[in-house]
């Protein structure tokens, strides 16, 4: 009981600090799920942030590996509804308010503002991914083909996501 | 992403519960690799014609200034524009429920399968991938949300805190957040008019 709670006011924390994307909160989720609370180890939060990158959906459903890894079913049932619970009442609640607010010169203001502070959030994310997924010459490879193939094609992401995976088991069993 | 040219459809009436459900659950099985903003618009817009694309835009506003997952923001906003808050409900389920599924079976088959050196090779070439994938996701933000130099340095300064720095999120975002909010304050033009409003560039792309 005490470790579904622990899983409930962790994920409703980290759900406040996805401005900008699930990318922005990955700083924090890696403190308090490999560092603090030892739920998964740094490899395992990777690979599930990875593997959900293939997952239809939004992006973030990865939260709910978490959840089964430490507590089961209600472990994932619990993170799930933690996550999404407060930020959805959040946006349910401004989405009512927006059409009031549609002449208030702040508006714009906090949107341009909460711009870049998206994106450096998303940021460094990346880079505490990259610090750990990135160590040698090969991950370097199909990290820059992976950006370059997505950045100058209309290519569907999972496609070089699986295909990088493949390159990995054939490189292994060589 | 390139730009697509606004669509005025004629809006369909509101669905039932159910087909809202249905309709919400086929894009959250179905926007494979990310995007799915992408896949809504085709869905909503163009397919089920629940919203026209100006609603669409104003929507992924609110979304992206909100924390919380855009899709899932996008799902709640448009559920309770059609159905009301049950709409926005059974909208958020329907577009969690497929991918929360399997990543709840992936755990399950990674407790089993995943010290296999064969599934670790895989595990670790993708996290790599993942890497350019949240690079390219980067870009496109902030080709979309960084419109002066004053915007880039929020960025480098967000990022070197939290990466290098390790400050906790929330003090930086709450104290960078303030910052660049005032950098960005409403100022009277000469005309005293409100400075124009400048909207991030086209959302829906």
């Amino acid at each position: 009981m005490k470790q579904l709670l622990d899983l409930a006011t962790v994920f409703g924390y980290i759900s406040l600090l996805t401005v900008g994307g699930g990318m922005a909160a990955f700083p924090e989720l890696k403190q308090l799920t490999v560092d603090t609370y030892h739920w998964v180890t740094f490899p395992e939060l990777m690979h599930y942030y990875s593997l959900g990158q293939l997952a239809p959906g939004p992006n973030m459903m990865m939260v709910a590996s978490i959840g089964a890894q430490v507590a089961g079913l209600p472990g994932a049932a619990v993170v799930l509804v933690a996550f999404i619970l407060p930020t959805g009442l959040l946006t349910f609640g401004v989405g009512r308010l927006w059409n009031r607010l549609a002449n208030w010169p702040w508006r714009p203001a906090i949107q341009r503002g909460l711009g870049g502070v998206a994106v450096g959030l998303v940021l460094a994310g990346g880079i505490v991914l990259a610090r750990g997924a990135i160590t040698d010459a090969k991950s370097v490879a199909l990290a820059v083909g992976v950006f370059v193939l997505l950045m100058f094609t209309k290519i569907n992401p999972a496609i070089p996501i699986v295909a990088s995976g493949l390159i990995g088991i054939g490189l292994y069993l060589i | 992403m390139s730009k697509q040219p606004i669509v005025v459809l004629p809006v369909a009436p509101p669905p039932s519960l159910w087909r809202l459900f249905l309709g919400f659950l086929m894009i959250g099985a179905t926007s494979l690799g990310g995007g799915v903003i992408a896949y809504l618009r085709t869905g909503l817009v163009v397919r089920y014609r629940w919203l026209d694309d100006t609603t669409f835009v104003e929507l992924m506003a609110i979304s992206q200034s909100l924390p919380g997952l855009n899709a899932t923001n996008m799902s709640i906003l448009a559920g309770d524009r059609l159905r009301g808050w049950p709409g926005a409900l059974v909208a958020a389920l329907g577009m969690c429920l497929p991918g929360a599924s399997l990543m709840t079976a992936a755990a399950f088959v990674y407790g089993v399968g995943g010290d296999d050196p064969v599934s670790l090779a895989f595990l670790h070439a993708i996290a790599a991938g993942a890497v350019g994938l949240i690079t390219v996701v980067m870009v496109q933000l902030g080709a979309k949300m960084l419109t002066e130099i004053a915007d880039y340095v929020f960025v480098v300064l967000t990022a070197v805190l939290v990466a290098l720095f390790h400050v906790p999120v929330p003090y930086v975002l709450v104290g960078m957040a303030a910052i660049a909010i005032w950098w960005h304050r409403p100022r009277k033009t000469v005309e005293g008019k409100a400075a124009k409003d400048v909207q991030p560039k086209d959302p829906a792309s």
